[in-house]
């Protein structure tokens, strides 16, 4: 049986970063295994630019923010496997594996560092009713179809719910030759980040329906039109408001999902706040040796966050292959509590924290002037004002080691509205 | 007259208020960076894009390809026009310049990835 040091399973921006940190941090015997033809995972299909700027100080597209690293990869020569699908992780880090080359094999590491990365809401767990027509994609889907296959899947779209890939595909395929009649929120807010509305709507005269939905699919064989409705404030479709959108195309970008069928397998716990695992301020998760990062972990808007916590995880798993102790004490709690809908991590080992504290989280709600204030009690640990805070942008606080010196029990992240 | 943009610069999106005289901003405020104050001096008298869309190789493989700078933004309909005339042939590597002067503009269009076949 072949045995490794590290496994990483997962190709893209979080397993690569990962290798190279813990390669860096002298770990020799690594591998990464990665299901399609090359590394780089979902950047390969993001051919839109953006990406990079708080990593490399410069905006690079996907494709080229991937390319830096698999370039790092190659030159510090860590091995990799592709065409590699993980079928199973089991509790002891045993990792059974198919490719062609090899057909079903199973390994055997001392750490693992689950780096999956999610996959988009598709429709049957949305809940539009009507017939199941061809033309009715995620947008994912549609990217990888028009960027990565050079095939255009429609002529006259649609796309319900405004998620960043919602409004990059809105513009694709606009300067593909398509006309994008709408792009349909159910929330009264977009949860795509602001640039992409700019850039990827107005620009173009794309119109954005907020707290609308599709309440119809029309066609039977094929995509014939949607209807879309006005919905009241507790989502409900508003009788009466329907309106008719011939189209042949339907793109779906409702939200995206950790892809966590193996750290299920494994049986690591998972949070049902972020879908992901629960892990402590080393990413690891309830099963010693087992790490996290990237989208499989929470999913993030920005490729550069994903890489920074990467990183984290990579250089804490070459600790753990190294003989770093077991977490001493008990942990602390971190509990999300007004405005905040979860936090990475969900518990701290205070004891072995040597450097600050990275607590990340998204707001519930949209919030002006208002402040995120971290407290152990009445102790307050940290404390930042912003302008506004929207729950389409993910937000990083980094508490200092000397804050926690003494903390015990829980502590607790909150937004304190300002003054209205 | 008062304008507010959101800042492109990157994805914080910050809310800028720009003072506009005569077409051209004469201040700006509500930016982090200097990207912002950039933008919005732009965004006002000529605005600019970079363009992302694909090439499709001779073998049919798309090549993905990028603006190496900004081009107007009433010129990227033209640019993409050119870029989907062109076929280019593989393999190509990160950087290549796969149109020069897109659409006259003065700014060539470059692969954004090494794509070997």
């Amino acid at each position: 049986m072949r045995e490794f040091d590290l496994a990483v399973i997962g190709g893209g921006p979080a397993g690569m970063a990962a290798a190279i940190s813990a390669r860096e941090a002298g770990i020799e015997n690594i591998v990464i295994f990665e299901r399609d033809t090359r590394l780089g995972g979902i950047l390969n299909q993001c051919i839109h630019n953006g990406f990079g700027l708080h990593t490399f100080k410069e905006e690079l597209t996907g494709p080229e923010y991937a390319e830096r690293y698999a370039v790092r990869v190659e030159e510090l020569g860590i091995p990799y496997e592709l065409g590699t699908m993980v079928l199973d992780i089991s509790k002891d880090k045993t990792v059974t594996i198919i490719s062609p080359s090899r057909g079903v094999e199973t390994v055997k590491a001392k750490a693992i560092v689950l780096a999956m990365g999610c996959r988009e809401r598709p429709r049957g767990a949305l809940g539009i009713p009507g017939f199941r027509p061809q033309g009715v994609y995620t947008a994912g889907t549609a990217q990888k179809l028009v960027n990565c296959e050079g095939v255009i899947p429609g002529k006259e779209v649609v796309i319900l719910g405004s998620g960043d890939i919602g409004l990059i595909m809105a513009r694709r395929m606009t300067l593909e030759g398509a006309k994008v009649r709408a792009v349909v929120e159910l929330m009264p807010y977009s949860s795509g980040l602001k640039r992409n509305i700019v850039q990827c709507l107005d620009d173009y005269g794309i119109p954005l329906m907020l707290s609308h939905t599709v309440v119809d699919i029309k066609g039977k064989e094929k995509l014939e039109g949607v209807y879309v409705a006005a919905v009241d404030e507790k989502n409900n479709p508003v009788p009466g408001t329907e309106e008719y959108f011939p189209c042949d195309t339907l793109l779906l970008s409702c939200g995206l999902i950790p892809e966590n069928e193996l750290s299920r397998s494994a049986g690591v716990a998972l949070s049902p706040l972020t879908n992901g695992p629960y892990v402590d301020e080393s990413l690891e998760t309830d099963i010693e040796g087992v790490f996290a990062c990237g989208n499989v972990l929470h999913v993030h808007d920005l490729v550069d966050f994903v890489s920074e916590e990467a990183v984290r995880a990579g250089r804490n798993a070459a600790e753990y292959i190294k003989g770093k102790p077991a977490n001493p004490g008990e942990p602390v709690e971190v509990i999300p509590c007004n405005g905040v809908r979860y936090t990475v991590p969900s518990r701290l080992y205070t004891q072995s924290v040597t450097e600050g504290v990275h607590i990340r989280f998204r707001v519930t709600g949209v919030y002006k002037g208002a402040s995120i204030v971290v407290k152990c009690g009445d102790d307050e640990l940290f404390r930042r004002k912003g302008r506004i805070f929207v729950p389409s942008e993910m937000l990083d606080v980094v508490i200092k080691p000397e804050k926690l010196t003494g903390v015990t029990g829980r502590i607790t992240v909150e937004i304190e509205e300002g003054a209205k | 007259m008062i304008r507010e943009l959101t800042c492109i610069g990157c994805p914080m999106g910050c809310e800028l208020t720009v003072e506009v005289e005569n077409g051209e901003a004469v201040s700006v405020s509500g930016n982090t960076c200097k990207i912002g104050e950039n933008y919005a001096r732009s965004e006002i008298s000529a605005p600019t894009r970079v363009v992302t869309t694909t090439a499709i190789s001779e073998q049919g493989r798309p090549v993905p390809v990028k603006t190496a700078g900004n081009v107007p933004k009433s010129k990227i309909f033209e640019v993409v026009e050119q870029i989907k005339n062109t076929h280019p042939k593989l393999p190509v590597a990160l950087g290549d310049i796969i149109v020069p002067d897109a659409a006259g503009t003065g700014i060539d269009v470059k692969a954004t990835m090494t794509v070997k076949e």
